[in-house]
């Protein structure tokens, strides 16, 4: 795989992870992710999703005309949306179960719309799809990690849940981190917490990517500004 | 019957709000609350919209789609939700701009430049979604729509409030901008979760 290849995979996992450092897709990344399992679903729906409709949207970009392209692209998404609907409602009804509303809202996620917009429209079938799945895998770490966080603190748990999407692990599979006698942190599974963490994990991300910069020159740190509304 | 409404009205804005306890259109939520006069506009539109797209894609799910003699047979065609409302939320946020240019300039001026975000924002597509999910009749489904988008008015208003506050706010490098907003809209929705119940005690449904 030649280097520009292995860039554009690589470019979704930190540089230009879409949602800590792009800011799309903040919904699902928000509500889905009360436990680590639901933001690895969660992740892999999207990346199908992406991957496929980036692949088409690459595919057909010399044929779909300037003026109605983005009602085509939503199509092409909200096709795909319903196939991972159908797959997630009949091999893993648990996953279906969990994700509820925010598995056809992958539709309206700005993550693929985003990309088809910004990348696919412009580039080929091959670099689409690398495209596709580095932001894919970006977005399904974050979500992991994220899910993690909130897990392991609002329930003292981990991988709860994990039985559903590999049924070897049985249905009742977690990793207890922290013992049932400590009370846990029940604030970090509800709301409230899904923003905090989620600014606080965005913080760390800024750093991480900011700070070489700011040894070498004066240049103004680039912050997250904005989100795409 | 007017008790249900109420009660699901009043639950839409402080108990189940879109925004802090959903997470539903958080994108716009920290994109447009900068600005107080943006807060409403893009609110108001969002409410506007919402009511006209759970007004059309309520009949065409329960009389077309999946009509109650068609579910368990080979004609149920429920798959198609997804696809078919995202299509009709489009088509209705495009007629609506144009409508709105041609005969009430004025909104157009006030709520038009929000207007084609609102097609990718997901309380629209998830409000016609929950609706049926929750087996509500039309009317239910009306008024459930207009809380939320009031929900998301009274959340948006709020945050504008506090948004002006927290940039002024000496905070470290790393969390100057989106950090430090997510992190004070953790602290509203931390306040929003003290309606927890209020709406069941008061109307008793």
């Amino acid at each position: 795989m030649s280097n520009s290849k292995m860039k554009i995979l690589t470019n979704g996992i930190l540089n230009e992870n879409p949602v800590l450092r792009l800011v799309l897709g903040t919904c699902p990344t928000l509500a889905v992710t009360t436990m680590a399992s639901n933001g690895i679903g969660m992740g892999l729906a999207a990346t199908f999703v992406l991957i496929c409709s980036n692949i088409v949207i690459s595919a057909l970009r010399k044929i779909i005309p300037d003026q109605v392209r983005i009602p085509c692209y939503i199509t092409v998404i909200a096709g795909f949306v319903t196939l991972v609907q159908m797959i997630v409602k009949a091999y893993v009804p648990s996953l279906d179960k969990a994700l509820g509303v925010y598995l056809p809202l992958i539709v309206v996620n700005c993550i693929i719309l985003g990309r088809a917009e910004m990348f696919a429209s412009k580039n080929g079938v091959l670099d689409s799809a690398l495209d596709g799945l580095g932001m894919g895998i970006g977005f399904t770490i974050t979500l992991t990690i994220m899910g993690s966080i909130r897990e392991i603190l609002g329930s003292g748990t981990w991988m709860a849940g994990l039985g559903g999407l590999i049924p070897a692990l049985g249905s009742d599979f977690a990793i207890r981190v922290i013992p049932e006698s400590i009370d846990s942190f029940s604030l970090m599974t509800s709301a409230p917490g899904g923003f905090f963490v989620f600014g606080v994990l965005m913080a760390g991300a800024t750093w991480l990517t900011t700070r070489p910069k700011k040894e070498k020159a004066a240049a103004p740190a680039e912050t997250a500004e904005g989100g795409n509304a | 019957m007017a008790l249900k409404l109420a009660s699901i009205f009043f639950t839409m804005i402080l108990v189940d709000n879109y925004v802090l306890a959903k997470f539903l259109g958080i994108c716009p939520f920290l994109g447009v609350s900068k600005k107080l006069d943006s807060a409403v506009g893009m609110s108001l539109a969002v409410t506007f919209v919402m009511v006209m797209a759970t007004a059309a894609t309520w009949p065409i799910y329960t009389l077309i789609l999946a009509p109650e003699w068609a579910v368990g047979t080979a004609r149920d065609l429920g798959y198609l939700q997804t696809i078919v409302f995202i299509l009709i939320i489009a088509i209705l946020v495009q007629l609506l701009e144009n409508f709105l240019k041609k005969f009430i300039p004025a909104l157009y001026k006030a709520l038009g430049v929000y207007l084609p975000l609102i097609t990718t924002n997901c309380t629209i597509l998830g409000v016609t979604i929950l609706n049926l999910d929750n087996g509500y009749n039309f009317i239910e489904s009306i008024v459930c729509a207009a809380g939320a988008g009031i929900g998301f008015l009274v959340a948006m208003v709020l945050f504008s409030g506090v948004r002006r506050r927290v940039e002024q706010a000496i905070v470290p490098e790393c969390f100057k901008g989106l950090p430090i907003t997510l992190v004070a809209a953790a602290m509203t929705s931390l306040s929003f979760m003290g309606f927890g119940g209020i709406v069941t005690a008061i109307f008793g449904v």
